[in-house]
């Protein structure tokens, strides 16, 4: 039984950022499970310390470095980029043909058998996470799956396993509440807020951060899931189809009409004039 | 004489530009095997910040509002009962039915999994444009198809067939502008999902609505194009008469859009407007473009101009154009690493076009798609209140 049918609720990530080490353990414990190559990289090609890049087909999570100023001083800060596993997820809704899913458990997997390869999941993340093996004749979409093979094994996501200080995995209420009590212990100590709790309209993935979120270029994402955006245009399609076919239907009928009545009244007058011309005739 | 040798003499006989198109098609068809040989990250510009580019901004989402014309002509002339349009009927067909084929084609090449297209028709997703889009598209290009067939039939004889067809004319006339409507609005409603990523000065929540809007002035405009072009180098009778009263219709579909554009952007638009001047400039020239299309069409002496009348047309389509990539493409970059298209990119992309145009003219030198004869030389026949008065 997996952990999901246990609590009754999806389980969470819980990041806090003002334990990471940056020892990158987590991305080695995820390319391990995920069987994922190693990418050839430059050791300054990102932000600064940091390797790879970015994520890519290759590479699910990353630990992102940021440098900036803070009073003057400055500052190093780390954070650890992978999927956010939305609640309610802009991939899931606008993929045409399905191959989304947020699962009862919490993570987001995705179905390569069914995928078209349109992409247009790549454009409506907010957090730009699926990546395309850009490499690959045929290519398909990557991203992490937060580990649903080991979670449905009753096993925690591989990084959690791997991390020594920053990760916490669990139900998302319970998640939230440690993060609450961490902000309400050590006020000074966070900025305070919880990234991913609102944001998106909720995700299964939370930050906590000494930093502002902003330094660390977090994307700033609306409050509302992303797919209330795109469904009540969608949501009118049915209704907006059957009033142009019936206004246009109405209105052919109407136009016609005019036009068949008039046709009519020509052969009346016409039969009248004959009528006139006939009696006239007559009288003749 | 052997096919091959035929066909070689039938195409020595055409003109110049013909085997002009006829050689980018085939350079198009030949980037696109080279892509489908080489995938897409080989032979293509785009990447994980980029996963669409000139196919998507191009082939699909400005290839469906040019093809607009035949579902607004087909409303006007049929719906609105105004048919002394008719004429121009047949032509807008074929330019529908070409633009959308060519969509389809555009897709395909674009699709990083070209054999599972058909999955849009069996794994339903009623949450996604995408899918709503990809109905439609098919849906009409059957329609079109059927309406395609009537000039077919004509020249083999397919006498009952043809029956059938006429039968039809008014349900698929309908059926095209219920369809066309959802999947012109539905271009505009990816977008949407694109909140912190679009552009303000583009994003709002009546961009469906706009994309339907401009649609509609953009397909009468190509009509007006395509019918000064056959008019000029077809040899075909001059329809300026019928293309005044399409003149007429204009100001106010750009009237109408314009309003909508300009209230969303006072009032449904959050984020800053013009915070990036190379966004403020691409928006000035395509509000400019419509403002002056506006006014043009408005000039009783624009309207009964040919040359003047083709080059507000051109206005209106070019910055329909340009409307569209700044919302699919230009809004969206990122000013310190642009995308532009590669060598294959362009080339399928041309040979699209190309093909588009030496498809009209083959489908126009081998069937009947120019009916003229009643159409403008006696008003009086075809136009219903005319008639009535001369009979009575």
């Amino acid at each position: 039984m997996s952990r999901a049918t246990i609590s009754g609720e999806p389980d969470a990530f819980l990041i806090d950022l003002t334990k990471c080490t940056g020892c990158r353990g987590c991305m080695v414990a995820c390319k391990q499970w995920n069987q994922l190559p190693a990418e050839e990289t430059d050791f300054f090609s990102g932000e600064g310390y940091q390797n790879p890049k970015e994520m890519s087909e290759n590479t699910y999570t990353v630990i992102k470095f940021r440098e900036f100023e803070k009073n003057g001083h400055s500052i190093f800060s780390f954070y650890k980029e992978m999927c956010m596993h939305c609640d309610d997820p802009a991939c899931v809704s606008v993929c045409p043909v399905n191959a989304f899913h947020k699962t009862p458990e919490g993570p987001v997997i995705y179905d390569a058998k069914v995928c078209i390869g349109c992409r247009f999941c790549m454009i409506g993340c907010p957090f730009d996470v699926p990546k395309y093996e850009w490499s690959k004749k045929l290519p398909l979409v990557r991203k992490c799956d937060g580990c649903y093979s080991r979670i449905k094994a009753d096993l925690k996501p591989a990084c959690v396993t791997a991390c020594p200080s920053a990760m916490e995995y669990g139900p998302r209420s319970q998640m939230v509440q440690i993060a609450e009590e961490r902000l309400k212990r050590h006020p000074d100590h966070y900025i305070n807020t919880i990234y991913g709790k609102d944001e998106a309209g909720g995700t299964s993935v939370l930050y906590l951060s000494s930093e502002p979120y902003e330094e660390l270029r977090f994307p700033s994402v609306p409050e509302r899931p992303l797919p209330s955006y795109t469904w009540p245009a969608l949501r009118l399609v049915p209704g907006i189809f059957a009033t142009v076919v019936t206004g246009l239907t109405a209105l052919t009928l109407f136009n016609h009409r005019k036009e068949r009545l008039e046709r009519e009244r020509n052969k009346e007058k016409e039969a009248e004039q004959q009528r006139t011309v006939q009696a006239e005739e007559d009288k003749s | 004489m052997s096919i091959t040798q035929a066909i070689g003499k039938e195409v020595k006989s055409y003109h110049w530009f013909v085997q002009l198109m006829l050689l980018l098609v085939l350079v198009g068809a030949a980037a696109a095997v080279y892509r489908f040989v080489f995938g897409l990250g080989a032979t293509t510009n785009l990447n994980d910040r980029y996963p669409w580019g000139l196919w998507v901004s191009f082939d699909v989402v400005t290839a469906v509002p040019l093809a607009a014309g035949s579902f607004t002509l087909g409303a006007i002339v049929y719906c609105f009962n105004i048919k002394k349009l008719e004429p121009l009927i047949r032509p807008a067909i074929v330019t529908g039915f070409l633009g959308y084929s060519l969509v389809c084609v555009g897709l395909l090449v674009d699709l990083g999994q070209p054999h599972k297209g058909w999955h849009v028709l069996f794994f339903w997703n009623l949450h996604s444009p995408m899918f709503e889009v990809a109905m439609c598209v098919f849906a009409y290009t059957t329609v079109l198809f059927l309406e395609f067939l009537e000039p077919v039939g004509e020249k083999f004889g397919w006498n009952l067939s043809l029956k059938v067809l006429r039968k039809l004319h008014m349900p698929l006339v309908i059926a095209a502008a219920g369809i066309s409507t959802l999947h012109q609005s539905s271009l505009g409603t990816f977008f949407l999902i694109a909140v912190e990523k679009l552009h303000s000065l583009w994003y709002n929540p009546l961009l469906p609505l706009q994309f339907w809007m401009s649609a509609i002035s953009c397909g009468l405009c190509i009509i007006i194009l395509e019918a000064t072009a056959t008019h000029k180098w077809m040899n075909q009778p001059n329809e300026g008469v019928l293309l005044r009263t399409i003149g007429k219709i204009l100001p106010w579909t750009i009237g109408a859009y314009l309003v909508v554009r300009v209230f969303s952007l006072f009032f449904l638009t959050t984020g800053p407007l013009f915070d990036n001047p190379v966004m403020t400039r691409l928006f000035t020239v395509e509000m400019g473009g419509f403002v002056l299309a506006l006014l043009m069409f408005s000039t009783t002496a624009v309207r009964n101009n040919d040359r003047l009348r083709a080059i507000a047309a051109s206005v209106l389509v070019l910055t329909v154009i340009l409307h569209r990539f700044n919302v699919s493409m230009f809004g969206m970059m990122d000013m310190n690493n642009i995308y532009y298209p590669s060598m294959t990119e362009t080339l399928v992309t041309v040979g699209i076009l190309a093909a588009h145009i030496l498809f009209f003219v083959l489908i126009a030198k081998y069937f009947r798609i120019f009916v003229h004869s009643d159409g403008h030389e006696e008003p009086a026949q075809s136009c219903p209140s005319a008639s009535a008065y001369s009979h009575g």
